[in-house]
């Protein structure tokens, strides 16, 4: 009869142990999580600013993809925000620049924050930007109107099955930096 | 109860009375009995919200509540079902019969068990109380998805608070239940000749100690989202709320196995004793319950189909989420198997036990059809997954805890309950659930989305149909808590034997079972106790 002499209190605090890792082990999901989306491209991660490698590649003249261009308001923005082309043939491995316009119409001066995505996913990865509002909060006084460039290369290794890519923005409000701001005036 | 207590010396000889024994007990009949009440007391709290949501939806248009209220409503019946009912339950089950089954005098940590269960009436108030706030109770679905979420009143805070004090209750209830069973056996009571459902306890409390805190880190984080500026689940500020969904359910699909692993355990008990023959497949049972414990960790995302996901991502949750049904179909195919030319009697726990594989399994395989991908994109939000999870929570695991009730309430009481009121119970019940949730499938599947106050007047007739069943399932369930109390008032007299074909150590001891019992650990010398091999 082992039983006897056995410890129910070392047991307990094994356990114990054992939760308060996978408490832990919640919060390493975040982490996890966003390595997982950027080595996958999963959720319309875009890939980093473009390597060197890719802006000195020689352009792929013989191969077409098109770029369509999205964006959405967030409701609590009162702003609107579009782009100038909706749709781009562009050969991967050049650069190219398109422009987005934002205006804010609200008597208040309003800090905004963009997120891209690019959809389908397996082309997030293959898809860089060497510039981006979407890098920067972007600040708009009352009635201002700004354009807003996008500079771009698609990676001449974007898979072959692919021809038709979609770069998405949502533009939120920055609540955080308008209220500083609020607090300046 | 007390009369046991008399011929003891030492530490249990001065018992406390009146509110100080319940307060301060730490003995595990006691505070099995009192999670019980509690579950009872919830299980009730909840049917009235659940009768709340069935009110309005008799009819198509806005009748009785506003739609924010209602919206209330179907988060607070969640939680108070999930949190409130089923799961304490089943914790006041393995406190009243795991030492018993395993020959303990009692739980391996008394004191720490009299907390799992206080802490329980503080997390419902903080939680109940969110009903009489101005901003109201939470109203964005038990899950608790932020955006949504995040957007509700200050009341949140109360939430989560109250999710957190719950769990630390399941994960104490879980760590104690483990340590009893690894530490406490008595001699000759081995791993594999345990009772099936001290076995599915301890993979539960295995799973309750793996997810609970990882539910406990996501509220966490929506608590910080929403009141101390960090941005885990706020695009704005460069996080994800996709990604609450997936910390969610990588809690929330062992969630619902740690709600119907101990039910397979409580069928696995009275199959047996009201067939008179061994379980069939004890080691093949074993292994069934523990391989949907590790397949529960792997199939989280089948419940977030439609957010957007990689064609392997999909294939493999969908796989994943199918396999389950190859261990569940062994348990089913086991029971069967055990009442195989048995000589079966109908009793009322035989009856709920009955009920519970028929029905349980018409929820599994509405299940195994929400797996399957391009289907779930139709069926996901619909009321088809409002009547599969019914099926296998109210007439799984509410039937289950129902038959174990019938099935040890003279064990508990020393009296027999009124077989003619359980029986009228059972027919009552399994009849309206079935008018209550059955027309449910049909109603999702034309396309009616939960969690709404108005709908389509072509879902009218249906859903006036599940709502007569809903009350009339409802306010039969008023005969349950009345056979309890008149089966705790008196009856006719239970032997300690109860049921002929029971075995087991629990119906070793006398009826009441005495408060104190196996202070002498027993000698467990074969397999015949625990339902295996030839009986004697």
């Amino acid at each position: 009869m082992t039983e006897t002499t056995k410890n129910p209190l070392r047991t307990a605090g094994l356990l114990t142990l054992v939760a308060f890792g996978m408490f832990g082990f919640g919060y390493l999901l975040v982490p996890l999580y966003d390595k997982f989306c950027e080595i996958t491209g999963i959720g319309g991660r875009t890939g980093d600013a473009a390597s060197a490698e890719v802006l000195s590649s020689e352009p792929d003249l013989s191969r077409t993809v098109t770029v369509h261009f999205d964006a959405t308001v967030n409701s609590a923005l009162p702003w609107r925000f579009e782009p100038t082309e909706r749709m781009m043939e562009v050969h991967p491995g050049k650069l190219y620049e398109t422009l987005y316009v934002a205006y804010n119409r609200s008597e208040q001066p309003v800090v905004g924050q963009a997120v891209p995505s690019v959809s389908p996913g397996r082309a997030a990865l293959f898809f860089n930007k060497t510039e981006c509002f979407c890098f920067t909060e972007q600040l708009l006084g009352p009635g201002e109107s700004r354009d807003m460039p996008v500079r771009f290369i698609v990676d001449p290794n974007l898979p072959s099955g692919t021809s038709l890519v979609t770069l998405s923005y949502i533009i939120y409000k920055n609540d955080e930096a308008t209220a500083v701001l609020a607090a300046a005036h | 109860m007390s009369t046991a207590t008399t011929h003891h010396d030492d530490h249990h000889g001065d018992h406390p009375t009146g509110l100080a024994r319940w307060l301060f007990s730490t003995n595990h009949k006691e505070i099995g009995s009192m999670y019980l009440i509690f579950s009872l007391l919830m299980f009730f709290v909840g049917g009235a919200m659940a009768l709340v949501i069935r009110a309005e939806l008799f009819a198509p248009g806005l009748q009785l509540v506003n739609p924010e209220f209602f919206n209330q409503m179907t988060t607070m019946h969640a939680l108070v079902m999930i949190f409130g009912a089923v799961m304490p339950a089943f914790v006041g089950l393995a406190n009243w019969m795991v030492p018993m089954m395993i020959g303990a005098p009692d739980m391996a940590l008394p004191r720490m068990n009299n907390w799992s269960f206080w802490i329980l009436p503080f997390a419902f108030t903080l939680l109940l109380a969110t009903l009489f706030m101005p901003s109201g109770a939470p109203a964005s679905g038990w899950t608790l998805y932020p955006p949504l979420s995040l957007q509700g009143g200050n009341s949140l805070a109360f939430v989560i608070l109250a999710i957190h004090l719950m769990g630390i209750s399941s994960i104490m209830g879980a760590i104690n239940i483990i340590a009893t069973i690894l530490n406490m056996r008595a001699p000759g009571m081995t791993l594999l000749r345990m009772p099936l459902f001290v076995w599915t306890w301890l993979i539960t409390a295995f799973l309750l100690i793996a997810v609970m805190p990882v539910l406990a880190g996501a509220v966490t984080m929506l608590l910080t989202d929403r009141f101390f500026g960090t941005s885990f689940f706020n695009a704005a500020g460069g996080g994800d709320p996709v990604l609450y969904q997936h910390i969610f359910w990588f809690f929330g699909h062992p969630e619902v196995y740690i709600m119907i692993l101990p039910a397979f355990g409580i069928v696995s008990e009275i199959i047996p004793t009201f067939s008179r023959k061994p379980l069939f497949g004890y080691t093949s049972m074993v292994y069934a319950t523990a391989s949907i414990a590790f397949l529960s960790f792997i199939v989280w995302a089948h419940h977030m189909f439609t957010v957007g996901m990689p064609l392997g991502a999909m294939l493999f949750f969908m796989y994943a989420t199918m396999i389950i049904a190859v261990p569940t179909g062994i348990k089913i195919f086991n029971w069967i198997a055990t009442m195989w030319r048995g000589s079966m009697s109908f009793e009322t726990p035989m009856l709920f036990a009955l009920g519970f594989v028929v029905l349980f399994t018409i929820g599994g395989l509405s299940g195994v059809m929400l797996a399957i991908v391009p289907a779930n994109f139709q069926y996901h939000d619909t009321y088809f997954v409002v009547a599969h999870f019914h099926y296998v929570l109210v007439t799984g695991a509410v039937y289950a805890i129902m038959a174990a009730v019938y099935y040890w309430l003279p064990k508990w009481t020393g009296y027999m309950y009124d077989e003619m009121l359980g029986k009228i119970h059972f027919w009552w019940s399994t009849i309206w659930v079935n008018v209550l949730f059955f027309p449910q499938h049909y109603l999702g599947l034309a396309g009616m989305p939960r969690r709404i106050p108005d709908y389509a007047v072509q879902f009218a007739e249906f859903n006036m149909i599940s709502s007569i069943g809903g009350f009339m399932f409802g306010f039969g369930q008023l005969l349950f808590a009345y056979i309890i109390w008149k089966c705790v008032r008196g009856g006719e007299k239970a032997t300690a034997q109860v049921w002929d074909g029971a075995r087991g150590l629990e119906w070793t001891v006398p009826s009441p079972a005495p408060l104190h019992t196996f202070d002498t650990p027993p000698l467990v010398e074969d397999n015949v106790a625990v339902h295996r091999d030839k009986l004697t």
